[in-house]
């Protein structure tokens, strides 16, 4: 009984430390620089301490069940050899831990909440809740399918910068169609979307499958995943953005 | 006393909408687990209760969210641009002077401070730096690389704040870093370059970005002329482009660092050897 607690503390330090940086940057600006008052300062402390706790059961419950089994299940996926299996797998894998992404909940949440300000949508709970739904679900359709060409390209020994370099010249093309309003949540789509579910279990599957390909350096081709996966959410979110004109 | 049970029937509300957010992911792993595999999950029930954790996790996270993270960094997006704390006096307010861009400049110094901090502080950076560390056989150093992946997230936030203030358009700057990048790969380290790209998506943390976020928004709203839904995001973005460029830029400079020692080392013990020859000759 004393192994859980000891890693149940170690994550809540983990935590802390996650949040720390960002509170001692504050405190100095609030004590030297600012020197204003904090309003709801209480509100602040609690929500706080809501986010520390909320991250520590999150990761904690992560290590617990859906690391090992996901990263089990990547492996063996990425060894088995049935090409057809491995693509779908890593689509799902990439979709599903995408929609779960805290960093991209949030995101999704105020990009409805200020299009609904701007007038892009209607300002009504329905048409904000389908217009954050709609956005998690499209990021996470891209990343899905980022998991898939990420996957074909280890196995084919594809280099991953001409990929990259290609993406960039969509990202190009799409922007000068794409509507205003839409360009700067479909950028932020992209570094929103890597975080603390989607990074070890796409990382597990490219190393695991670079690694049990001949040839194939798993330095050099199991990294690479994360990259698509931040390309091309930015893509498909711009297309999301022109389907509401 | 009703405060209490409005909190925590938002709490309930919270948890049930969390669910749908971690259903995908279960329904894949077990789909997958029972009709490809065909195996049983070991340990079933520590699964299921890891499974319980990350709902709870996220649902008071995403409470704490909405209390804590957004209003971190509107308030301070807010106090920032506070006319009073950057004028310091109310009689140029009422003479209606406009403010340039570089009156601002706390936000930027705040938006560096925030970037470099919360990078170097990153656990899965430290993970990307061990393991670039190895591969490029230690010219990568691991400090080196944790440095130049905080400062690329610092510049790149600033960078972002100032753009909000100026209202330039964003994609400009997204163009031009992608069309630095371009360049850079070509004369990188091969073995650099996955890392590098990667090592923009690793950095901005689950804490981070809604701060961020919050942040880039509440800019938007208070610098006079912009909009919140143009000009307001976007800062996320930068954070992730502009560690791919310093990392790139580092893995070079380390490159040609090395180089030049090499070459130099290999000139000193030739020049050893040719004296010695001369000396035997002699």
């Amino acid at each position: 009984m004393r192994r859980p607690l000891v890693g149940f503390l170690r994550t809540t330090a983990n935590s802390v430390r996650d949040l720390a940086p960002i509170a001692i940057v504050i405190i100095f600006f609030q004590l030297f620089v600012l020197q204003q008052p904090i309003p709801n300062i209480g509100e602040i402390m609690v929500g706080s301490i809501f986010v520390v706790i909320g991250l520590t059961f999150f990761i904690y419950g992560l290590e617990m069940g859906l690391f090992p089994i996901g990263e089990s299940m990547a492996f063996a996926f990425a060894r088995k050899g049935n090409v057809m299996w491995l693509l779908i797998f890593a689509f799902a894998l990439g979709f599903g831990t995408t929609v779960a992404e805290p960093a991209l909940i949030a995101v999704s949440r105020k990009a409805a909440h200020i299009a609904a300000e701007g007038g892009v949508i209607e300002a009504t709970d329905t048409a904000i809740k389908q217009y954050a739904l709609g956005l998690k679900f499209t990021v996470a359709f891209a990343v899905g399918l980022a998991a898939v060409i990420g996957v074909f390209r280890i196995i084919k020994g594809w280099p991953v910068q001409w990929i990259i370099i290609g993406g960039y010249i969509l990202v190009v093309l799409m922007t000068t169609i794409a509507p205003e309003e839409i360009i700067g949540i479909a950028y932020d789509s992209g570094g929103v979307t890597t975080s603390t579910i989607t990074v070890p279990l796409m990382t597990a599957l490219g190393i695991g499958l670079a690694s049990s390909i001949k040839g194939r350096n798993p330095m050099l081709d199991g990294f690479g995943l994360i990259a698509l996966a931040s390309l091309t959410p930015i893509i498909f979110v711009m297309a999301y953005g022109m389907s509401y004109l | 006393m009703n405060g209490a049970i409005d909190e925590v029937l938002q709490f309930a509300v919270t948890f049930l909408h969390t669910i749908q957010d971690v259903i995908p992911i279960a329904v894949i792993i077990f789909g997958f687990q029972f009709f490809i595999i065909r195996k049983p999950i070991p340990n079933l029930k520590r699964v299921l209760t890891g499974f319980f954790y990350v709902v709870l996790g996220l649902a008071l996270f995403l409470q704490g969210l909405e209390d804590a993270l957004f209003p971190i960094g509107k308030m301070m997006a807010h106090q920032l641009t506070d006319l009073e704390f950057i004028k310091h006096s109310t009689e140029a307010l009422e003479q209606g002077i406009t403010i340039h861009w570089s009156q601002y400049y706390w936000v930027y110094i705040f938006a560096f401070t925030i970037g470099f901090s919360t990078t170097i502080a990153e656990p899965s950076l430290l993970a990307v730096a061990i393991k670039a560390n190895e591969v490029s056989g230690g010219s990568i150093g691991i400090w080196g690389l944790r440095i130049a992946v905080a400062l690329g997230v610092a510049i790149g936030i600033s960078l972002g704040c100032w753009r909000i203030v100026t209202g330039l358009p964003l994609h400009y700057f997204i163009i031009s870093g992608y069309i630095i990048v371009v360049i850079q790969t070509i004369y990188s380290p091969k073995l650099i370059i996955p890392l590098a790209y990667d090592s923009g998506g690793v950095t901005t943390s689950t804490v981070t970005v809604p701060i961020v976020t919050a942040l880039g928004i509440g800019l938007a709203s208070k610098v006079p002329g912009r909009s919140e839904l143009i000009d307001g995001f976007g800062l996320i973005a930068f954070a992730s482009l502009f560690p791919i460029i310093s990392v790139l830029a580092y893995a070079q400079l380390s490159q040609w660092y090395g180089n030049r020692n090499n070459s130099k080392t290999l000139q000193a013990s030739q020049n050893r050897t040719d004296r010695k020859l001369t000396e035997n000759k002699g």
